[in-house]
């Protein structure tokens, strides 16, 4: 099932992509979903929201997940996270299965969590501390992390004082301060303009650069879900469900420079094949219900087109 | 440089503008009602349903300093007129349980610097501070056990279960009815009139810090979980901390709450503090002393509210709604 897009698909690699993506094969599993399920008793009933996901990360790979609205993305990651318990299957994180929530899978939210009662620095001490670590430690670790991101003079600030794109930056810190194995961000850039938005992209690889860590990101923004990862993970609706596995063929280094080229585009053209088929009218569940009825609240000869 | 001196100059500026404007309100919110009871009290032709007698005339059982309704009043002249005898003399007047400002300042002035009439009795200020010290032990009390109760109960939806439905029965039981049981437990002193401060707000204090705490973030609490937060210091690191400015906020309320079951509650056993005051003076129509009496717990009650308003947007700076106060 290959698309012709000009004279390139998305599963055409380059050798140095194919290589590369050797190379991740050779690296261990990470984390592993086998026959993942997930069933949400509610009042309304039981919502099916993942069946049966299967996939394997390896160490230090960047792994975007992509889905219509209400696929189960956000639940395939507080589950991961361990802050939603599965119904079926199991997920293992360096082989050992996952019970609960836990310091070797960081997390950031897509809404501010920061404890707004602390200042900067006392938010992103507040892992190390929580797992033992004395005072002087975390702050030394805290003060580090908070130059990677770029916000060492915010030290003392509250989150309050900080705009959106400062928050998200402190809360990867606060994450990745823990050192964990994984970082889960469910669609943590999804509030921030579009520029903010890129530098954090930027930045973010930046530190995966340098850091030994792999992320699974949470995204809506295709373009950014082809810019950051090495796979992306395409779920389908009702139930949420793996779609497919797509390997980017965009080399690395990424820059702002490649979001229009072939691969870029071929990978993109693939993503919207997936999430938006070409038969219109099956649309999701919870759209199919809204029907909205215009009524004229104008003269008739007040028109704006 | 230049460029942030002009606007930390300029938001300064507003800033204190704002104050002032904010200031103006407050104090125009006092100033209409105080001008009502002014016209009321100086402007005759307003209200003035009674005549003060200045001379009696020929009216038998008139006497100069009485006040008479306007009519009887009205009637007497007309009589006296036909009966050709003196004419009585009056000027309109206000009901005697309304005092005019300037008497209420009066006797506001001199509770503070005039001993009572009677040697044995307690000075306004006295029986002030006694009020303040039932409501103190009786907030205390209520405090020590419903805040950790209902930070629990919001925490825990087992604990919830276990003692909510009780609670919302019992909220509804008035405070005051219990009070003949407190005095028979308790004795007729200070005890009983605490224990009913402590029923009439624990019960509420409860439920309102149980739902505060509930309406902490849950993001908040999800983050900690990731953060490898453990169960006791997700409640001493977390909850606690998250819903401080709230609970401050909550706790503030009910202090306005302990406030109006006070005078019930020294009703009961021996009366005391303002409440005896209040209705002592009552008891020999000095109603300026009454006014006085009850403007002071409203001024001492405001007061409080607003310096702990003051202190709460110092000991939380990180909380934004108050800044809107
Ligand atoms: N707590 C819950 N109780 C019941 N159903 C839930 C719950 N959380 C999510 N769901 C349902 O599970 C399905 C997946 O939701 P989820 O939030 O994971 O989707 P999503 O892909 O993150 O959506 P979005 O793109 O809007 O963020 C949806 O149909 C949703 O209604
Ligand atoms: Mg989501």
């Amino acid at each position: 099932m290959t698309i012709d897009t000009g004279n390139k698909t998305y599963l055409q690699q380059s050798d140095a992509v194919r290589a590369r993506f050797d190379k991740i094969r050779q690296r261990e599993v990470i984390l592993e979903a086998r026959h993942l399920g997930k069933k949400y008793i509610s009042a309304q009933g039981e919502v099916e929201a993942l069946r049966d996901i299967n996939f394997e990360i390896h160490r230090r790979e960047i792994v975007c997940v992509v889905g219509p609205s209400g696929c189960g993305k956000s639940t395939l990651v507080r589950t991961l996270a361990g802050l939603e318990k599965h119904s079926s299957g199991e997920m293992l994180l360096d082989g050992k299965p996952v019970t609960g929530p836990g310091q070797d899978r960081g997390m950031v939210f897509q809404g501010y969590s920061l404890f707004p009662w602390l200042t900067v620095k006392k938010n992103v001490m507040f892992g190390p501390e929580m797992n033992g670590a004395s005072h002087d430690m975390a702050e030394r670790d805290a003060l580090l992390w908070l130059e990677l991101v770029g916000l060492d003079k915010f030290a003392n600030a509250y989150p309050h004082q900080l705009s959106g794109g400062m928050r998200q930056r402190v809360a990867i810190a606060r994450a990745l301060v823990n050192q964990p194995r994984i970082l889960l961000m469910d669609e943590p850039f999804g509030a921030l303009d579009a520029q903010t938005r890129i530098k954090m992209q930027t930045n973010l690889l930046d530190i995966w650069r340098n850091v030994d860590i792999t992320i699974v990101f949470i995204t809506h923004d295709l373009d950014e879900a082809i810019f950051l990862a090495d796979r992306i993970l395409v779920l389908k609706a009702h139930p949420g469900e793996v779609q497919e596995m797509i390997e980017v063929p965009v080399p690395r280094p990424r820059s702002t420079a490649q979001f229009g080229g072939p691969e870029f585009r071929a990978t993109k053209q693939r993503l919207e094949e997936l999430i938006h088929p070409p038969v219109q009218h099956e649309e999701n569940e919870d759209e199919k219900a809204i029907k909205p009825h215009l009524l004229r609240f104008t003269h008739v000869t007040d028109n704006v087109e | 440089m230049f460029g942030t001196g002009m606007s930390n100059v300029s938001g300064w500026l507003s800033k204190s503008l704002m104050a002032r404007r904010h200031a103006l309100q407050v104090l125009g919110s006092f100033l209409l009602p105080l001008l009502i009871w002014c016209a009321v009290s100086y402007l005759p032709f307003i209200w003035h349903p009674k005549m003060l007698v200045e001379v009696p005339g020929g009216v038998d059982y008139f006497r100069a300093g009485m006040l008479v309704d306007k009519s009887v009043f009205q009637d007497e002249l007309t009589s006296m007129q036909a009966q050709n005898l003196e004419l009585p003399q009056g000027k309109p007047a206000n009901p005697i349980y309304l005092p005019a400002p300037h008497e209420v300042a009066k006797a506001f002035y001199t509770a503070f610097t005039k001993a009572p009439e009677q040697k044995d009795l307690p000075w306004l200020h006295e029986s002030l501070w006694h009020s303040v010290t039932i409501i103190f032990w009786g907030f205390l009390i209520s405090s020590l056990i419903g805040v950790p109760l209902g930070i629990l109960s919001g925490t825990y939806s087992s604990m919830a279960r276990l003692n909510e439905p009780f609670i919302e029965f019992f909220r509804y039981l008035p405070a005051p009815a219990f009070g003949a049981l407190a005095v028979a437990v308790l004795g007729i002193y200070d005890a009983p009139k605490i224990s009913i401060i402590v029923i009439g707000t624990l019960f509420q204090q409860i439920l309102i810090i149980a739902n505060t705490t509930r309406k902490l973030d849950p993001t908040i609490v999800e983050a900690a979980l990731t953060l490898g937060t453990g169960r006791l210091r997700m409640l001493s690191r977390v909850v606690v901390p998250g819903i401080l400015p709230d609970l401050y906020r909550d706790q503030r309320i009910l202090l306005g709450w302990a406030w109006t079951y006070l005078i019930v509650a020294e009703l009961i056993g021996t009366s005391s503090g303002i409440t005896w005051f209040i209705t002592q003076q009552a008891r020999y129509q000095h109603f300026d002393n009454v006014y006085a009496a009850i403007m002071m717990i409203g001024i001492i009650g405001f007061g409080m509210d607003i310096l702990l308003g003051k202190l709460g947007r110092r000991l939380f700076p990180w909380d934004r709604s108050q800044k809107k106060e």
